[in-house]
């Protein structure tokens, strides 16, 4: 039996779902199908792949100096209360 | 202490997902560490100590973003939002039968500290449940289950988040990257 084709607006809606593998099989074959045959949601496939690397990507540790002095004097007088 | 340099920036960012501003957060964070001290004794290991500790935060951050009624409006608290229609893309960019009205361009090349910022700048506005799984899955690249375990959410609820999430970080970046029409 054939199954409906996406459409580009539908499958903007399910990139999330394919990359974590939560489509049915049939879905994730209408997806992988419409892909090969349209350059453009294959780029847009392609910058949410690279949205989520620049998301990942090292951010400088953003704690500064002085917060992680204080965070270990709070530490010390919690330690020698307890103690 | 090596835990402390580890496991701070994070602590410090989810917890700017529910407040938002860097003083409560920073007051989050070491509350969070006192209370893994004093409850260290009572870890009993059934999940990760990371995400015991991730849990401590998100149950801090919540209480006191509650408590000053600021930045996490009680709405978005009771309601998950994952039934609200929100589009991944700008309707705008479909005619017809849902076909692209124009090409999706391709990118220039950029830093990725360039591109950090405005992703940074993007999850700053996003509903704090949306920038909270974003956080937690895409920056410290931990697995759904963790995430899940820690904001006490559904499998498929954490999925529709992440999938809003992410389109929203898209689109800023293709606003600053992309074409923007002029050419």
């Amino acid at each position: 039996m054939a199954t409906a084709e996406l459409t580009c607006q539908e499958l903007v809606e399910l990139v999330t779902d394919y990359l974590e593998e939560a489509l049915s099989r049939r879905d994730r074959k209408r997806f992988e199908k419409h892909i090969s045959g349209c350059p453009n949601c294959t780029e847009y496939v392609a910058q949410f792949r690279e949205t989520i690397r620049l998301t990942g990507t090292l951010r400088d540790e953003d704690i500064s100096r002085e917060a992680a002095k204080e965070l270990l004097a709070v530490f010390a007088a919690w330690k020698h209360d307890g103690s | 202490m090596r835990l402390v340099e580890e496991y701070t920036p994070g602590m410090r960012r989810l917890a700017l997902t529910f407040v938002r501003t860097p003083a409560l957060a920073d007051d989050v964070v070491q509350e969070a560490w006192l209370g893994v001290l004093k409850g260290l004794d009572r870890f009993e290991g059934r999940s990760s100590l990371r995400t015991w500790i991730y849990t401590i935060v998100a149950n801090l951050a919540r209480t006191r973003a509650v408590r000053e009624a600021r930045s996490v409006p009680l709405s978005s608290l009771a309601t998950d939002d994952a039934d609200d229609d929100e589009a991944s893309v700008d309707p705008d960019r479909f005619v017809g039968e849902g076909h692209w009205s124009r090409p999706v361009e391709p990118w220039r090349q950029v830093l990725d500290a360039e591109a950090r910022a405005v992703i940074d700048a993007a999850i700053a506005t996003l509903p704090p449940n949306q920038a909270q799984v974003i956080q937690l899955r895409d920056i410290e690249g931990w697995s759904s289950e963790d995430v899940r375990n820690v904001l006490e959410i559904s499998e498929t609820n954490q999925r529709v988040l992440l999938h809003r999430a992410r389109a929203k970080v898209r689109a800023a970046l293709e606003q600053y990257l992309g074409d923007d029409g002029n050419s």
